[in-house]
């Protein structure tokens, strides 16, 4: 009961804090906001744990924090050789082939109005599509090491990503494109100069999406059949001993990963576009 | 409009069946070699053709094959038959709207708080993008656990929580930016009408982020619907299209694999043009341009 008071105590403190920071000047720095959500993903943390304690919820329904933490520490090898093999080599690998596949073709369709017609529509449908569906399909043709992971998270990137760099090249003003045939600028000069630089916000927004699919591709793929490492074996092979903390941890580390990837695409991407009005400070 | 465009997507759709074929023939041809040299016999490119059209567990299924298998699963069942591609793809869409409705709802109600109440923006909208960087296929079997030990026994919760949690961000995203579309003049407006809050929302905000919310529904289903399927996959749920998936996977059976994708691109499809019908008929009765 003492727990249960607590954490709801420090929720309403914490809450009641973050509404006074949130009103401050100081909520209106990088610092504050920052601050403020920091904050608050604490106070889930301790309500979390208030409440596992609190209500005496058993360890194989929803472990506390305190006790995934100790887990983490304890198995980091084994989760290291899970990030390794899911991450590593079956998200990233797929993602980086997806991604340059994806380039070089929106820039070949780019050429070709016929294929613009023909293929964005198709490409904008297949999008929406579950492609994760495709994952035992290409676990079957590629086998159970990570390759097919990779496979499978090649497709599903492939489509959101072409579409965006499709409507990022065609993204370009009227008046600079003017402006290049007043310089006779050739082809290559064009792209180079202005259609690539001008499709960078829409590519980095279609990276943005595809790395949360990336990762749940590489996981969902290892459901279908995997060596005895990785994410998703590791998830679902624990699920079924009830061996939740280890679940948890994994959880754990897959969401730092994808947090992780996304931050660093952020970064990549003010670095980038920092001319593009949403990246003005 | 629609005719400049019928040709190249035409066109576009024979290549893709082309190349569906050649592949076909490409990766199936190895099955019909290794029996004809286990047989002794030898065979020639002619008769290779015809044989990888019609295997029983083909590599990759040609498009009739997987046709014929979609319109067995389809019409030559009763509805209500376990190996009914109807009934699961029921199960399926029942999971998605559930978790379609679910999502919108929280999407909404956050954006509402969000845009009402600074310190929600500061402190929810970051973690609610981060919820999104987690692979929500980590947690799919841990909510089935957690919601069968606690004695939720309907297979319909935790996908529709699956599919919510993934459906909800697209609204969220759209709600927040549709809320505040509204410029100064119009806001100015109001308060010197003397609106309350709830006046200036019910009668401003609302109807202004109408287009956004429907923009997002579009993304919003697919995703419910690709959630669902993923709450169907690791969970040895015995219905829906991610179940048939599952199965077809685990007993070798190509072809239900197939059937299934394909029942689950038609159910995409047909949702989504659902969707825009709806945001076609509310813009037109709320007199937006066409």
């Amino acid at each position: 009961m003492i727990w249960l008071v607590g954490a709801v105590l420090v929720w309403l403190g914490a809450w009641a804090l973050n509404v006074r920071l949130a009103a401050s000047a100081f909520g209106r720095t990088r610092a504050g906001r920052l601050a403020v959500a920091t904050l608050f993903g604490i106070t889930l943390l301790v309500l979390w744990e208030g409440l596992v304690r609190g209500l005496a919820v058993s360890p194989i329904i929803l472990p506390g924090p305190s006790v995934i933490g100790p887990k983490i520490a304890a198995s980091l090898p084994t989760l290291w050789a899970d990030f390794v093999q899911t991450v590593v080599k079956g998200a990233l690998s797929g993602f980086a082939i997806g991604t340059a596949a994806a380039f070089v073709a929106a820039i070949a369709i780019d050429r070709s109005p016929f294929l613009q017609k023909g293929l964005l529509p198709i490409g904008n449908f297949v999008s929406a599509l579950p492609i994760v569906g495709l994952a035992p399909v290409l676990v079957m043709w590629f086998g159970f090491d990570w390759h097919s992971k990779a496979a499978v998270v090649v497709v599903m990137v492939f489509f959101p990503l072409l579409v965006n760099m499709v409507a990022g090249l065609q993204a370009t003003d009227p008046l600079h494109r003017d402006l290049m045939a007043t310089y006779s600028a050739s082809y290559p000069q064009r792209l180079m100069k202005l259609r690539l630089p001008a499709a960078m916000p829409f590519f980095f927004n279609g990276l943005k999406i595809a790395a949360t699919l990336a990762l749940i591709g590489a996981i969902v793929a290892e459901f279908f059949g995997s060596p005895i490492v990785g994410m998703g074996f590791r998830i679902s092979t624990e699920v079924g001993r009830l061996g939740l903390d280890m679940v948890w941890a994994t959880i754990a580390v897959a969401a730092l990963s994808g947090s992780a990837l996304y931050g660093l695409i952020a970064l990549i991407e003010s670095r980038v576009t920092f001319w593009h009005p949403s990246q003005r400070k | 409009m629609m005719t400049d465009r019928a040709l190249p997507v035409l066109t576009v759709l024979l290549a893709i069946f082309a190349l569906w074929y050649a592949a076909a023939v490409w990766m199936n041809a190895k099955w019909v070699y290794d029996q004809a040299s286990r047989a002794g016999t030898t065979v020639t490119l002619a008769e290779v053709i015809p044989q990888t059209m019609a295997q029983p567990r083909p590599l990759l299924p040609p498009p009739h094959q997987v046709a014929t298998e979609l319109w067995k699963g389809v019409a030559a069942q009763a509805v209500t038959s376990k190996r009914s591609l109807v009934y699961h793809g029921y199960v399926t869409f029942r999971g998605t709207m559930m978790g379609f409705a679910l999502g919108i709802a929280l999407g909404v109600g956050l954006a509402m708080a969000i845009v009402r109440f600074r310190v929600m923006e500061l402190s929810v909208m970051p973690w609610a993008i981060i919820s999104q960087t987690i692979p929500i296929v980590a947690l799919a079997p841990m909510i089935l656990t957690v919601s069968n030990q606690m004695g939720i026994d309907n297979r319909e919760v935790p996908k529709a929580i699956i599919s919510a949690y993934l459906s909800f961000f697209p609204v969220l995203v759209s709600m927040v930016k549709g809320l505040r579309s509204p410029d100064q003049m119009q806001l100015d407006l109001l308060s010197t009408y003397g609106a309350s809050q709830g006046q200036t929302f019910w009668k401003l905000r609302l109807p202004a982020s109408m287009p956004y919310f429907f923009a997002s529904l579009k993304v919003a289903i697919a995703a419910a619907l690709v959630g669902t399927i993923i709450g169907e996959l690791p969970t040895g749920a015995i219905e829906g299209l991610g179940a048939r998936m599952l199965i077809g996977s685990q007993f070798g059976e190509p072809l239900i694999m197939w059937a299934a994708l394909f029942a689950a691109a038609i159910l995409a499809g047909g949702l989504i043009v659902i969707v825009g019908l709806i945001e076609r008929m509310a813009r037109a009765r709320m007199g937006a341009p066409a």
